[in-house]
């Protein structure tokens, strides 16, 4: 799986209160949840978000279970995102919906051209090289087939 | 010889496991979208609807008339597959799944992140996503990674006003936000001894907010007597001698009454650091705190006088309510100017009945106090039972002393 874009960086510890706010999680929109990720971060990052990669500090995706802070950042048009580590129950959620996640130790510069492919195991950003943490085949699996529900599809 | 966690999921740490779901359920913030995923994967079914729980809690009864119409669906849904279902005012689905469900030895899988609550029976609980959920309906099982473990080596007994709620936060402050993240912890020593079912359960809660997959008590003398009282029988697990990559030794004799603030929970200090800092509202309930032995400390601290900023007290359940009902505890905090809340989450999740205004400041017993959580602009402090209702009395941020929890 290649993805590329520019990058957005983001701090760590980012919680999924700050991806979408509770606030926002009464409704099956998921164009609301594009409209509003991120607007606790910064109001203005959502419009900014198409075609970018976001790179993440430790820890990205921490708190709440809900699955509509991945949604939220793939309904934008995030291509992927990048992090020294993920919390574990975003990490799933994400690699369900089919939004690609890589974790490295990565540093971001704001706007830098990054690229990643998860089969090789790396991202880069302005072609410096970052060597990633390889996913499970079954994780990679479902990420390739678009996300859990294609890949039980698939699977019948 | 192998950790909890290993045993229960049955490989070693680092490995993958499919396992099949003894205990699995959602509330009305996931179950929506669960519900969905489920039907896109073509709606085949309900694999083990008597192991299968949907909970109205999260935001119950509605709010508005969107809410209203998606928990009608997921309602709908519960009813036709045979569920068990709660509806609104139930209780919160972590203190549900406490009263008399979850059995030591289980797997437990629950769409909310504090589903590590249920550790405190020896079960292996653990949180997921609502399409990881509706895959488990589907399937009756799903796949783990079993997690290295982190032992807490616990010594003593908590002394003065200190609970377990203020080890909890303990923890997490040694640990860190991500200090457990993809592991599982396991409370262990001489120390677990004098902790009730309610105060491990509270421990336990807070397993994720160190990053943890789930938060291990080992079932003893006192998870089998708290499920007598249930009517439900279990065996002791004895601890083998295992390996685990970390241990944190916690004394709780020493331990004093604690604070998180700085919209983290790991920013933990002694609440004598924030003492005097003025609080608009207090918030006791949730999945850490809203249980009757919190509501009746909350009472002994509150008797007969006067809270000076508003007190929004929510109990777990409504079994917590009745039995605070019953005891007079309920009386008494309404004397003494609290509001009692319809049992579930309250404003935990900032979505109703306690919403902060900007600039306000909550002194509350949840799990988390993430920027703008309760409301935009609003902070939280998060607490002890005792340390919320000494506040309350006083409009301050107050450090309990052993004298007021008599």
């Amino acid at each position: 799986m290649y993805g590329e874009g520019r990058a957005i960086c983001v701090g760590r510890d980012m919680d999924t209160d700050r991806i979408i706010a509770g606030r926002y999680l009464r409704t099956k929109d998921r164009n609301l949840w594009a409209a509003h990720v991120f607007e606790d971060l910064d109001p203005t990052l959502a419009r900014r978000l198409s075609g970018t990669v976001v790179i993440a500090g430790s820890n990205m995706g921490c708190g709440s279970s809900r699955e509509q802070a991945a949604i939220a950042l793939k309904a934008s048009g995030v291509v992927g995102v990048i992090a020294p580590s993920f919390a574990r129950i975003f990490f799933r959620n994400a690699i369900n919906i089919g939004l690609p996640l890589v974790e490295c130790p990565i540093s971001c510069r704001e706007g830098a051209w990054v690229r990643f492919n998860l089969e090789e195991g790396w991202a880069e950003v302005d072609g410096e090289r970052c060597t990633a943490r390889p996913l499970s085949p079954r994780m990679l699996e479902i990420l390739k087939a678009g996300g859990l529900v294609a890949y039980w599809r698939n699977q019948r | 010889m192998a950790t909890l966690s290993e045993r229960i999921l049955g490989g070693p740490a680092g490995t993958y496991v499919d396992v099949s779901v003894d205990r699995a359920f959602a509330h009305d913030g996931t179950g929506v979208l669960a519900r969905e995923a489920w039907c896109e994967m073509g709606c085949q079914g309900v694999r083990n609807p008597e192991g299968t729980y949907i909970f109205f809690d999260h935001i119950a009864p509605a709010n508005n008339g969107t809410t209203a119409t998606l928990q009608a669906e997921l309602r709908s849904f519960a009813k036709a597959r045979g569920l068990h279902f709660s509806d609104v005012g139930g209780g919160i689905c972590h203190q549900l799944m406490a009263e008399g469900i979850v059995l030591p030895g289980e797997v437990v899988v629950g769409a909310d992140s504090h589903t590590c609550t249920l550790g405190a029976f020896g079960a292996f609980a653990t949180g997921v996503g609502a399409t990881d959920m509706a895959a488990i309906w589907a399937s009756g099982g799903t796949w783990l990674r079993v997690p290295e473990t982190i032992a807490i080596r616990l010594t003593g007994d908590l002394r003065g006003a200190a609970e377990p709620k203020d080890l909890a936060l303990a923890y997490v402050r040694d640990l860190g936000m991500d200090g457990a993240n993809y592991r599982a912890l396991e409370f262990i020593g001489d120390g677990v001894n004098g902790i009730p079912m309610s105060g491990r359960l509270t421990c336990s809660n807070m397993a994720v907010e160190a990053g943890a997959k789930a938060g291990l008590f080992y079932a003893d003398n006192e998870t089998i007597r708290y499920l007598a009282g249930y009517g439900l029988s279990a065996a002791p697990q004895v601890r083998e001698d295992c390996t685990c990559v970390e241990e944190l030794d916690i004394g709780l004799s020493d331990l004093p009454p604690l604070i998180a603030s700085g919209h983290r929970v790991d920013k933990v200090q002694e609440v004598a650091a924030l003492a005097g800092t003025p609080i608009d509202q207090v918030f006791v309930g949730t999945c850490t705190n809203g249980r009757i032995d919190d509501l009746e400390r909350l009472a002994r601290i509150l008797r007969g006088k006067g809270v000076r900023v508003r007190t929004i007290v929510v109990p777990a359940s409504r079994r917590t309510l009745q039995e605070a009902t019953r005891k007079g505890v309920v009386d008494t905090l309404l004397s003494a100017g609290c509001v009692v809340g319809v049992p579930g989450c309250g404003p935990c999740l900032g979505a109703h009945m306690g919403v902060l205004g900007e600039g306000e400041v909550c002194l509350s017993t949840a799990n988390r106090n993430f920027t703008n959580r309760m409301g935009v602009g609003g902070e939280i402090l998060l607490s002890s039972v005792a340390t919320a209702g000494v506040s309350a009395l006083r409009g301050e941020v107050t450090v309990p002393e052993a004298a007021d929890v008599r």
